[in-house]
């Protein structure tokens, strides 16, 4: 390989890739060209940095530069001053990545990164995805090597036993002991898929795994090839995420020219190959029997368990399924020991989890912390708190399974179970911030909007319930609410945990079984005094001129699309409420604060 | 893929041109002037052979970057090494070929070139 003094990482993460970086990386290769820069300086196309907000991200090495939100005009200064003069490019860098005197500090440093531990990113931001080479300058494919030559399949799986790995898909089972089922199961055919089907609303984690690092995801399958005696593995990875598909597709290519997938890995008996399947982007297919009978090319319903997959899964065949950030862990838990691995987290949830923050939060972008982290932390140190200083409500995590955790539970030390006891989940990580302009009833329609939009159908709790569930919170909004809506809420939301046929139906009612929990007098101000707290629910909403504080300068009317607003210069305006659409236009003209809504 | 020596051939092959982006700390720094006037003097040719004799010995832990004026831009080219615990040192008039000879001696062998700092013209 080419000795280049200076390294341009462009960030070609799904955020970045869509604030433009692809345009930014043919503008620096002209700009190289142009300055006669290009056997200099190597320019390289990552995985996800993490910090989406401030996209495209652009980090030189070896000064270690970080330069956040670079448009195509920002490009020829880069080059000319930082690349061809050797100075740095000041007021391009992200404002948290300078000391005061303009030292850069190194990533560590900076406040995103650093109480992060990045375990299944840790090469998300820094190799180059497309180039199998990187990834085994960082160790890759080196675990699979030791196990291969040195372990038995039975040592493989009492090590990922002992290292406490649990599953990062969303229910937290026990890896090594769903590795262990799949290698005792009969079977002379075996296979090892893995879950890329990432549906939850704001999640975007194995996307970024996938896109950063996919060799890892490859490599950590061959392992547990080896361990559970299969020889076949599919990766059940959504169309809807085209370049991690890409970055797939070259990877097993060439890890399939290196020889690392394929006949005799390593020289010896074990063979091993994986295939892509796209998903058509069903939500219900990230649910695992569902997704297994998509694989076989059937239409993606779940059925009864058991028996479990591991017994009978794909094509009927003993089958091993884990998630992408699950497999992520694997290489480096082979390579640093168990012990290592049980040394971070906490005493029943070991390592770390990926959160993708979203939604009212400063920071929103991709985070990966120890377990036992406490929501503040990720929220305010982290995550840089919430925009316009305004106070913190709730947070929703694990989606559309998941429940919104309240103020009160800020300093709950995250892991899988201290989550499921306040009445949430960990889910895939999906991190949503809400402030107090956000209305639970409303955030809690968002999600059952979604599961009854995305239930197969197939078993009558799911397919009907959430339907009245939903028909129920509609009214609710709408000012229709009536007493006992919230029992019947409640009763129905056990019912379908009850009884739903898999774990997508059995979780649906926790988004707003939690939102009822925490938040019960902002669903009885709904009802009882048909109002919405946060000013959110439309049909709830007035907007109105406060008389005493209207001078009559008319501005509103101006704005007003629907001519409700009527009234003599000079003199109080009013708004006519039948006319009005509570558009808010007048409110953000209004010059003396005049306009409210009530 | 035959065996982890194959693996660890790979590794190392591609480790010196990956390790830039871990550490910055640490290893020997080699800045060379690169302000109009550097330029001007041909400070270009002086870095393509740093970087040409750096890739050629297969050396690691060298970090070669540039910076602006210097300051006595009637010396330039100039170019500053510095090694892990040493003071900086401060080479003038540098060409291709004085470049070829830093590498051998200084950066590979720890011995200054005396005759080209900036003290031997002064």
């Amino acid at each position: 390989m080419e000795f280049y003094r200076s390294h341009v990482l462009i960030c070609g993460g799904t955020g970045c890739h869509s604030s433009g970086s692809s345009d930014i990386r043919e503008v620096f290769q002209t700009e190289l060209k142009k300055n006669h820069l290009e056997n200099e300086v190597l320019l390289v196309q990552t995985g996800c940095f993490g910090l989406c907000e401030v996209g495209p991200v652009v980090i030189v090495y070896p000064e270690g530069a970080f330069y956040s939100r670079i448009t195509k005009e920002d490009v020829p200064r880069i080059v000319s001053e930082h690349l061809l003069k050797g100075r740095i490019v000041t007021d391009l860098l992200y404002h948290d990545s300078i000391h005061e005197d303009d030292a850069i500090k190194s990533l560590d440093e900076v406040n995103f990164y650093k109480k992060q531990k990045r375990l299944a990113l840790r090469n998300c931001g820094v190799i180059d995805p497309e180039k199998i080479e990187e990834y085994i300058a960082f160790d890759g494919y080196k675990a699979l090597g030791k196990v291969l030559t040195e372990m038995t399949p039975e040592e493989t799986i009492e090590l990922i036993k002992a290292s406490g790995l649990r599953g990062r898909g969303g229910a937290g089972f026990p890896t090594g002991l769903k590795w262990d089922f799949t290698a005792k199961a009969k079977g002379d055919k075996k296979y090892v898929c893995c879950n890329a089907d990432e549906g939850d609303p704001g999640a975007f984690m194995d996307r970024s795994v996938l896109e950063g690092d996919p060799h890892c995801v490859l490599e950590a399958m061959a392992i547990a090839g080896y361990a559970v005696g299969a020889d076949q593995g599919y990766i059940y990875v959504r169309a809807e995420y085209p370049i991690a598909v890409k970055r797939l597709t070259i990877a097993i290519a060439q890890a399939r020219q290196m020889g690392l997938l394929g006949k005799n890995i390593f020289g010896t008996n074990f063979s091993f190959d994986i295939e892509l399947r796209l998903g058509a982007g069903a939500f219900v297919c990230g649910e695992e029997t569902a997704l297994l009978a998509s694989i076989e090319g059937k239409r993606g319903e779940p059925r009864p368990r058991p028996s479990l997959p591991a017994v009978k899964g794909v094509f009927g065949k003993p089958t091993l399924l884990n998630n992408v950030e699950t497999y992520a862990n694997i290489p480096q838990i082979i390579l640093n020991g168990p012990e290592w691995f049980r040394s971070i987290g906490t005493e029943k949830s070991k390592g770390t989890k990926v959160f993708a923050l979203g939604r009212k939060i400063v920071n929103t972008g991709l985070v990966e912390v120890p377990m036992g982290t406490t929501l503040r932390e990720i929220i305010y140190e982290i995550g840089g708190g919430i925009p316009g200083g305004k106070e913190f409500k709730a947070a929703q995590t694990g989606g559309p399974s998941g429940g919104c955790i309240p103020a009160e539970h800020l300093d709950t030390p995250i892991d899988y179970d201290s989550l499921s006891e306040i009445g949430s989940m960990m889910g895939s990580g999906g991190l949503i911030v809400m402030d107090n302009d956000n209305c639970m009833v409303d955030i809690a329609r968002f999600f059952l909007d979604f599961t009854v939009d995305e239930s197969c159908g197939k078993c009558p709790p799911c397919r009907i319930g959430t339907k009245r569930m939903l028909e129920i919170l509609d009214r609710i909004t709408k000012g229709q609410g009536e007493e006992g809506d919230i029992e019947k809420l409640e009763t129905l939301g056990k019912n379908i945990k009850a009884s739903a046929l898999c774990g997508l139906g059995q979780t649906a009612p926790n988004p707003i079984l939690s939102t009822i929990r925490y938040f019960r007098e902002e669903y009885e101000a709904h009802i009882r005094d048909k109002k919405c707290p946060a000013g959110v629910c439309q049909a709830l909403l007035q907007i109105v001129i406060q008389a005493d504080l209207c001078r009559g300068c008319g501005l509103c009317v101006k704005v007003c699309p629907t001519v409700a607003i009527s009234g003599e210069r000079k003199s109080p305006y009013v708004i006519d409420q039948n006319k009005c659409i509570k558009c808010g236009a007048c409110l953000e003209k209004c010059p003396f604060k005049a306009i409210v809504k009530g | 893929m035959k065996s982890l020596q194959e693996l660890e051939q790979i590794k190392q092959k591609t480790l010196d041109s990956v390790s830039l982006r871990k550490d910055r700390a640490g290893g020997i720094r080699i800045v060379v002037g690169m302000g109009t006037c550097g330029i001007a003097a041909g400070a270009r040719p002086v870095l393509m052979s740093f970087l040409e004799e750096v890739q050629k010995r297969n050396l690691r832990d060298v970090t070669i970057t540039q910076t602006g004026c210097i300051g006595v831009c009637r010396l330039e080219p100039m170019v500053e090494v510095t090694r892990p615990g040493e003071e900086k040192v401060t080479y003038v008039k540098m060409t291709a070929e004085k470049a070829k000879r830093v590498i051998s001696e200084h950066i590979v062998n720890g011995k200054i070139v005396n005759e080209y700092t900036i003290g031997a013209a002064e």
